[in-house]
């Protein structure tokens, strides 16, 4: 019913694309902006991953052979904000442009200027946070942490890292709003706020923790900033202030921010367990609250990353204790997926291969978890490759693969072809090996007591380093697979997708052509809520 | 299925000791709250791999028999409430399970009163300084001559050819065995952390702060360990060696260093 809508309006001047550059750099299309996240955030992989490879090669032996110790740090320091900032929440803020109004029946996102408004601060903030790299002292070394008063002595790069952090948080905080206005304002008339598909709930609880924390974060950097420049004393003891207090307010933003970078992942497994399960999603309402409590719980945890700065016995205990506590929604959340798949009729095409890596490494990365909650335990755990390992875990085979599912998931609605499933496949064995290879082995570096940025080590911890530097490498390689499948999709090499593209997928996504017109549900869908598999 | 070979691989080498190549696991280390810290780290980790036995047992099965290829028909069922009481349940069982015996240890890890020794530790960019307090001994301990030498991009020196590469100082901290000994910990410029795996020790040195820790070592030896806390260009190069020794040789030791200190201040007097 919507392709003739679509139909009907393509002649029409205002409502097909702007020939040339100006379809972009004007862009008010859900659909273009969400395009260009999408790609902003590929780039940005491929950039923060050859700096992960710098890394790795310079750890790949003990002794210093390819960068000396200051550059190592600017690495670091650079992988972890473009991989943060840079892939994994674009990424997210790219498919909730596409997907969203097509899963709520809407026409467009509710603000669509805003909208290019926050898309376009992230290449200009992106280009300055990357000219730090030839400024004098070179880019920010401290750790995307940013602890004064270490970050201080940061050298021209120091304002431009501020900057380009508050332009990140305004592009952020723009974009949640425009994701929250449009999920609260322009769903489909049936669609009440409990029939709302996952990966819209799971955005929607998002949006509204990045309005929460980004101010925050934005507040840290310039106390920051002040202190650098205008004489104030925030977090410098020789005049009275508290470097602990910027731990306190970073992870007050730190936390939630990891749940900014998990909650859309869980919304996109939520969607597609059960689209390949052949099977409703279990227990959808108990899923909706067992996020909101993630959400909620973010927020009174974010000590447990300061457990060594010295605080009071019943702080950490607090800490503690509310830490656990989240295991008890996240386990929700992994035994419904489970649940999903027991006797579903399941196929194993890419995006549930992906999506159920998803399952078992980010369950992993769940326990490393848990053992992290233990304050006696994370005495030792802390600030070594212990830590690295279970970040990224959850934020790897996590976040990651659940970006990638969802691209193999919904590329051909948005191409109108299938990628090539063969080489998806294989870019998921060579992925899944590979990150475990390089991830594996980081558990038992820090256990044996490899303190996290170094950029050279005792000989002891020669064998596994290495191991992991080779699955770095494999791993970096296989993600050319991606990029070249991606490609050849949008250049529709593939086969023509149906409108359903996958057998029989529940969703209003699904109910619109492929590839999805440039314009859809400009009159809202009347019967938009399935519930139930046929 | 790497994750089960190294799973396999901890449960065969978890005993192994803690410096081998291959070391897997944490070190017991040599304090009574080391151990305990041990034994609370191998506790969570076997109710992680009960759960996961269990959780990935299901999926795996599941993953098996549901499958379209093997003629699996779709069930229609999509929530049970008896089902998530029980999975919201249990895992709030197993958290209390845990959460007791952490509590316990991190009363008594917290436990600094009436110290042997007090040791006055400050970090500096890039080594540290122990100040005996009452004793009238202190020292910087940095990096060892060798190590430095050797860490050098195009050294040219094979760093398996040095000695506990990079895990070498100087002037080794010395306490003696069986003593409480406590640690006051500050920093003169950036936020640092002292961390000893075989004391199970860390704590940040913070300028402004004075942090409190402690440790009573019941085995003497050589016990080695780094700077946890990223503290700049040379966060890789400030490491820690506490050497434990019987307390009649801590005496003679301390009795050498103000001999030393003395002829220290001579010398300075002299040339002033």
């Amino acid at each position: 019913m919507s392709a003739t809508v679509a139909d009907t309006h393509a002649e029409h001047e205002h409502h097909g694309p702007v020939a040339g550059w100006r379809r972009w750099l004007y862009a008010t299309n859900h659909k273009d902006i969400g395009t260009m996240y999408l790609i902003l955030s590929l780039i940005m992989f491929f950039v923060g991953g050859v700096m992960a490879l710098i890394i790795r090669t310079e750890l790949f032996s003990p002794g210093l052979q390819f960068v000396n110790p200051a550059f190592f740090n600017q690495m670091t320091t650079m992988h972890a904000l473009i991989m943060v900032f840079g892939a994994v929440m674009p990424a997210f803020v790219g498919l909730a442009n596409w997907m969203v109004p097509l899963m709520i029946g809407a026409p467009d996102m509710a603000l669509p200027r805003m909208n290019n408004w926050s898309f376009w601060i992230l290449p200009v903030a992106f280009a300055m946070l990357a000219s730090t790299l030839f400024m004098p002292g070179g880019a920010p070394a401290s750790g995307w942490t940013m602890y004064p008063p270490l970050v201080l002595q940061t050298g021209d790069a120091f304002p431009f890292l501020i900057f380009s952090v508050h332009l990140l948080g305004i592009s952020s905080i723009m974009g949640a709003i425009n994701i929250i206005v449009t999920i609260v304002n322009m769903r489909a008339p049936d669609m009440s706020l409990l029939k709302m598909p996952m990966f819209v709930w799971t955005w929607l609880i998002t949006a509204y923790l990045l309005l929460a924390v980004m101010p925050v974060l934005a507040g840290a950097v310039t106390m920051l900033l002040t202190d650098q420049f205008f004489g104030t004393s925030f977090f410098l003891a020789a005049g009275g202030g508290d470097p602990v207090m910027f731990q306190h307010i970073f992870w007050f933003f730190g936390h939630p921010e990891v749940y900014i970078m998990i909650l859309p992942a869980f919304g996109v497994v939520s969607e597609i367990i059960p689209t390949f399960s052949r099977k409703p999603l279990f227990g959808h309402d108990s899923m909706v609250y067992a996020a909101s409590s993630i959400a909620f719980l973010s927020f009174i945890v974010w000590a447990h990353h300061m457990f060594t700065t010295g605080m009071p016995l019943t702080g950490q205990l607090f800490f503690m204790f509310a830490t656990m506590l989240i295991a008890v929604p996240t386990g929700v959340k992994v035994f419904n997926w489970t649940a999903t798949m027991w006797r579903g009729a399941m196929s194993f095409e890419t995006p549930m291969l992906f999506a159920l890596a998803f399952l078992f490494l980010f369950t992993i990365g769940g326990f490393s978890g848990l053992m992290l909650a233990i304050v006696p335990a994370d005495i030792q755990y802390h600030d070594s490759y212990f830590v690295v390992a279970h970040f990224h875990y959850v934020l790897v085979p996590g976040s990651v693969f659940a970006v990638m599912a969802a691209v193999y998931y919904w590329m051909p609605k948005w191409t109108g072809h299938y990628y090539d499933e063969r080489m998806g496949k294989l870019h998921f064995w060579l992925s899944t090996i590979f990150v475990n290879v390089t991830f594996f082995p980081m558990h038992f570096l820090g256990l044996a007591g490899m303190p996290r940025r170094i950029p050279d080590y005792s000989t002891q911890f020669a064998d596994f380093n290495s191991i992991a530097s080779i699955g770095a490498i494999g791993f970096g390689l296989s993600q050319l697979l991606f990029a070249y499948n991606v490609i050849q999709c949008v250049r529709k090499k593939g086969s023509t997708a149906t409108d359903a593209v996958w057998d029989q997928p529940q969703g209003l996504e699904w109910t619109v052509p492929s590839p999805a017109p440039y314009h859809t549900f400009e009159t809202p869908p009347t019967s938009s809520v399935k519930t139930t598999f046929s | 299925m790497i994750r089960k070979l190294c799973l396999a691989a901890l449960v065969l080498l978890g005993s192994t000791g803690a410096n081998a190549d291959w070391a897997l696991n944490m070190p017991k280390g040599v304090t009574t709250l080391s151990a305990e810290t041990y034994a609370i780290h191998m506790m969570v980790f076997w109710w992680c791999v009960a759960i996961a036995v269990i959780v990935f047992g299901v999926m795996i099965y599941s993953l098996i028999r549901h499958r379209k290829a093997a003629g699996a028909v779709p069930a229609k069922f999509s929530h049970s409430m008896t089902a998530e009481i029980i999975w919201t349940t249990i895992p709030i069982v197993i958290l209390l399970i845990m959460t007791v015996p952490s509590a316990e240890l991190l009363i008594k890890l917290e436990d600094s009163r009436d110290p042997d020794i007090t040791v006055v530790t400050t970090a500096y960019q890039w080594r540290w300084h122990y100040a005996y307090q009452g004793e009238d001994v202190e020292f910087f301990s940095s990096l060892s001559r060798t190590s430095a030498a050797a860490r050098r991009k195009g050294s040219g020196i094979d760093p398996e050819t040095v000695d506990n590469y990079l895990l070498d100082v100087d002037r080794p901290l010395v306490v003696p065995k069986g003593a409480k000994v406590r640690f006051l910990l500050t920093s003169n410029d950036v936020v640092h952390a002292w961390w000893v795996p075989e004391l199970s020790i860390k704590k940040d040195a913070i300028p402004g702060f004075m942090n409190e820790t402690w440790f009573k070592a019941e085995v003497a030896g050589v016990y080695r360990g780094q700077c946890a806390e990223l503290c700049g260009m040379d966060h890789g190069y400030m490491p820690i060696v506490v050497e434990v020794v019987e307390p009649e040789a801590y005496q003679a030791w301390l009795v050498n260093e103000k001999d030393r200190v003395a002829q220290v201040a001579v010398a300075d007097g002299e040339i002033r």
